[in-house]
């Protein structure tokens, strides 16, 4: 955490007077809601310092979120720190601040007011296990056991939709231990329902069948009673495969009735299939099903809309892609040729043919084919019509331009630290990625001829730090004798001393193993010497570094507000400086603003994936973090591009900042404090710096 | 060792024959390509994840030939030297001594270059006039070009699921050989195989073989590779030496397959979910 309430003894406890202060400061600009705030005042007024400080502190903190979060972490602050230590009295406050970012005020509130289900989530007793702790484990867990990624979340009780596992939010089964073994026995189950086909029959159907109604006590029997028989088959089935989990598995169906007995055998049959679950199932309606506890529940709806909008999407996505593939072809519209798909069911290929001509479809075409065929076991016709070009939806990936907004979904959501909760905001930022539209392809010859002599003397500098091969003399083994060594050895031995024994000289290479990516600001503020300069320091770094072999990336961002951070690809790591790159760097213009954290975030993402032992990130901006109408143009901004760039140090990436700003003002230190930087006073060192900046780096 | 006479002045490595008939279970017309591309002098590029039978393959075929095998296991620091000899210096005289690929040129054996891509690559060059229809190898410290003998066969594998740039073999190359892939055998050989080897029961052997795959799953999640057929082997040897089917998978494959402690305790979830 980066803040905490300043601590303070008992006895200096804040007067009313200073309250009423303290608290007017807080809510300075709410002065349209007539609200009377002397029921703040009456609720600290009593308590001890230490918890004044708590909820003036963090009532402050809320408040620049929401005012009615404010007023109400100091309302109900004297009520939790009753009920909970300082530290988990903290975690409530940020978790009602989640709650605000993901649903709104209304959300935030509930959940600070709900301060038992709070606890409940939270765990106090230590032997509780949440499932934030164990997500990533069982994701994978489960990415073991299917081959493909299926999502877990939270959910109010355990149930799969066949996309997402919900899982409860967190289990208390007496011991750690104990608590994994339940989450991933749930895990299990849900994985066999999908994997042995518990949704294969139109359940709806079958329960209504069973219970002899669509609604009513008999149904939710049925309802209740399924799941128990699926969990026993289910069991059985994994049993056969993986033992091991059949057994954590058991837990789950240990608290049914000894009388089950015949059924549980039944179903354990290795042919047992989800009609035999529903076939016992018109027989047990005569008495309730036991609670589901962990074995959760089925939810014929959910599962039926998924897949239904999976067989819709897939589809939509297959006829795009026809589309696409017949307008290649030079063809108008569906009557224009014949199509025709071959499907091997076992390993998933699909085989296009166009009047017999075998066609590669889309990757993206390809994996929705595969998806229609493990849903539907074929591709229906229907599927195989190109898509008419009226069809545009928002959802289509088209290249959403400059003046993309909220509509389109963002390519990637980043979080985004605010240093007054000491915690992230989630999800927080919209990262839309575009390649940038080339532009004059002229600048780049135009700056090569002004600066040739520059450049030759950067290439020469530069091709020094190629990994040249070095001769080590004196080995003691080797690829060739080292002459003079055995020289001096032939004349030590006759002269009656010990000849030395590393004869050898031994190749050694050097090998710069670096990828690096260079972070180009494109903010508004760089209009004019700035973004020439910056364009200029490309270039120059461009043609110095063609005399290495290192792995580069650049990439420029922009944004404006925290639903649209931009970053314009120039030149990704597999791309040589060719003609396009240098349209691309001559494109780079001055846009929005500076919001730098998701920038960061992401090309310290794909930075992370280069095959290099060393990675580097180097940014040029032109000063402070900015943006559009929200806080980040402050303090906040400079903490969130510190966090960032500490992301970056943990994920193995080492930053470099190089900055313009003729004031060397004093927040630089504490933003670029994780990574090193320079601060150049003049914008025209910039694209000689750049360069030998670069040089000094990777020596 | 002697170095009296001008004859002696050269020296080679002793190359190992194979008496016993290595176990190697067949995928599939392997063999019949390996035996064809002998017959016909062509070298041969084994393609495969690590662990799945490559070299196994290559000692057999060796055996099959009745050719000795001369293995080296390619690294990044081999040199050209490393192959194809160097001088010694015995007493006051420099002695020549062949390099594994000179001794197999000159004795016509079958030489098996391991993991070629992490060779440097000016090294893998020296291969490319022995990989094509001249057969030689410049021996250019002696000033020697040798031919090669008839029964003389190159032989380099590479893996191709390495993620790293560094690691691609060169058009130039990989052009001059006759590729064979290989991949981890489907479930039920590769339980035969398991079986065959470690001597544990068809059904342990077929537990192992089940976990292979769910780590395989992973691949790209945390971990590079999933668990090869060797790992498996390792685990059942373990198994078959007395150790309890769990810690013979978490010292085989959990924790050689992992270091970070997330994904060792998701490979231990896999393993106890087996066994």
């Amino acid at each position: 955490m980066t803040s905490s309430p300043p601590s303070s003894d008992d006895t200096s406890r804040l007067t009313v007077a200073e309250l009423r202060e303290r608290v007017d400061r807080i809510f300075y600009f709410d002065i349209s809601s007539g609200r009377s705030y002397e029921s703040l005042i009456d609720a600290l007024a009593l308590l001890p310092r230490r918890k004044q400080d708590f909820a003036l502190h963090w009532g402050a903190v809320a408040a620049q979120t929401h005012l009615e979060i404010g007023y109400m972490v100091i309302l109900q602050a004297a009520q939790a720190l009753r009920r909970m230590e300082a530290s988990v009295a903290e975690e409530w406050v940020i978790a009602a601040l989640d709650a605000y970012d993901a649903s709104g005020v209304r959300a935030a509130v509930a959940c600070l007011r709900d301060m038992d289900g709070f606890l409940a989530r939270q765990g106090e007793t230590g032997s509780r296990l949440t499932l934030g702790a164990v997500e990533g484990r069982l994701g994978r867990f489960l990415q073991g056991l299917s081959g493909r990624p299926l999502r877990v979340a939270a959910g109010e009780s355990a149930w799969t939709d066949t996309e997402t596992l919900f899982l409860p939010p967190a289990i208390d089964a007496g011991s750690r231990e104990a608590n994994l073994v339940a989450y991933k026995a749930i895990a299990g189950l849900l994985w066999a329902q999908a994997r042995f086909g518990t949704f294969n029959a139109e359940l709806e159907a079958a329960l209504t069948e069973a219970a002899g109604e669509a609604s009513g006590e008999r149904y939710e029997r049925a309802l209740g009673w399924f799941p128990v028989l699926e969990a026993l088959r289910l069991t059985a089935c994994v049993d056969r495969d993986l033992p091991g989990l059949a057994r954590d598995m058991a837990v789950l169906t240990a608290d049914l009735p000894p009388d089950l007995a015949a059924i549980r055998a039944d179903l354990a049959r290795r042919d047992a299939t989800v009609t035999d679950s529903l076939a016992w199932l018109s027989g047990m309606l005569d008495r309730a099903p036991p609670p589901p506890g962990l074995r959760g529940e089925v939810r014929p709806g959910a599962v039926a809309r998924v897949r239904s909008e999976r067989i819709g999407r897939d589809t939509e996505i297959l006829r795009k892609s026809l589309a696409g593939l017949m307008a290649a072809l030079g063809r108008q519209g569906a009557d224009d040729g014949t199509m025709d798909i071959a499907v091997e069911t076992g390993s998933l290929e699909v085989e296009l043919s166009v009047d017999g001509q075998v066609v590669s479809l889309p990757p993206d075409g390809r994996a929705a084919a595969q998806s229609l065929i493990q849903d539907l076991g074929l591709i229906p016709p229907e599927c195989m019509t190109p898509a008419g070009p009226g069809d545009w939806k928002p959802t289509d990936r088209q290249d959403p331009g400059p003046t993309a907004t909220m509509e389109t979904r963002a390519d990637a959501l980043y979080d985004e630290w605010d240093y007054r909760r000491g915690a992230y905001r989630r999800q927080w930022c919209h990262l839309y990625l575009h390649e940038m539209a080339p532009g004059d392809a002229a600048f780049v010859g135009e700056v090569r001829r002004r600066h040739q002599p520059l450049i030759r003397q950067l290439r020469r500098r530069f091709e020094a730090l190629r990994g040249e091969d070095r001769i080590l003399r004196r080995q003691p083994d080797g690829e060739d004798l080292d002459l003079d060594a055995l020289v001096a050895a032939v004349g030590d031995r006759r002269g009656g001393a010990e000849p030395g024994e590393r004869l050898f000289k031994r190749r050694s290479r050097a090998e710069r193993s670096l990828a690096a990516a260079f972070l180009v600001d494109m903010s508004g503020s760089t209009k004019g010497w700035v973004n020439e300069a910056e364009r200029e320091a490309l270039v120059m770094l461009c043609e110095a570094l063609e005399m290495l072999d290192d792995r580069y990336a650049i990439w420029g961002f922009s944004g404006w507000t925290r639903t649209r951070c931009d970053l314009y690809r120039i030149k990704d790591f597999d791309e040589g400086y060719d003609n396009a790159v240098r349209g691309r760097i001559a494109a780079v213009e001055a846009r929005d603003y500076t919001r730098m954290g998701p920038p960061i975030r992401h090309v310290t993402g794909l930075l992370a994936r280069q095959p290099a032992r060393h990675r580097l990130l180097v940014n040029l901006s032109d000063g402070r973090p900015d943006d559009f109408g929200d806080e980040y143009r402050g303090h906040y901004g400079v903490e969130d591009t510190r966090q960032a760039l500490l992301e970056a140090r943990q994920a193995g990436v080492r930053a470099y900042c190089v900055t313009i700003d003729r004031h060397g003002a004093d927040y630089l230190k504490r933003m670029y404090g994780p990574a090193a930087y320079t601060v150049l006073d003049d914008v025209r060192k910039l694209p000689l710096k750049v360069a030998d900046i670069y040089r000094r780096l990777t020596t | 060792m002697t170095t009296e006479g001008a004859a002696l002045h050269a020296l080679a490595p002793e190359l190992e024959r194979i008496a016993e008939e290595p176990y190697y279970h067949a995928a599939g017309d392997e063999a019949a390509l390996f035996e064809a591309a002998a017959a016909k002098r062509l070298p041969v590029l084994l393609k495969g994840p690590t662990g799945c039978g490559k070299t196994r393959f290559v000692e057999y075929m060796a055996w099959k030939l009745g050719r000795p095998l001369v293995t080296v296991a390619c690294h990044d620091d081999l040199t050209t030297a490393d192959l194809v000899g160097r001088y010694l210096l015995i007493g006051e005289e420099t002695v020549w001594l062949d390099g594994p690929l000179t001794a197999a040129v000159r004795a016509g054996a079958i030489c098996y270059l391991d993991e070629v891509v992490e060779a440097r690559k000016d090294t893998t060059v020296v291969i490319h006039p022995l990989a094509d229809t001249r057969r030689v190898l410049p021996v250019e410290k002696r000033g020697e070009l040798v031919r090669a003998v008839p029964d003389f066969m190159l032989v380099v594998s590479y893996n191709p699921g390495y993620q790293s740039v560094l690691k691609e073999l060169k058009q130039s190359t990989r052009q001059r050989f006759v590729a064979i892939d290989f991949d981890y055998p489907p479930p039920d050989v590769e339980a035969a195989i398991v079986a065959r080897e470690t001597g544990v029961a068809v059904q342990t052997a077929g537990a192992l073989v089940k976990l292979g795959g769910l780590t395989r799953n992973l691949r790209g999640q945390g971990l590079d590779e999933g668990a090869s057929t060797r790992l498996l082997v390792h685990a059942g040897h373990l198994i078959a030496a007395g150790v309890p089917e769990r810690s013979a998978c978490e010292a085989a494959i959990g924790r050689a397959l992992g270091d970070e402690p997330d994904i060792v305790a998701s490979l231990d979830d896999l393993i106890a979910a087996v066994f």
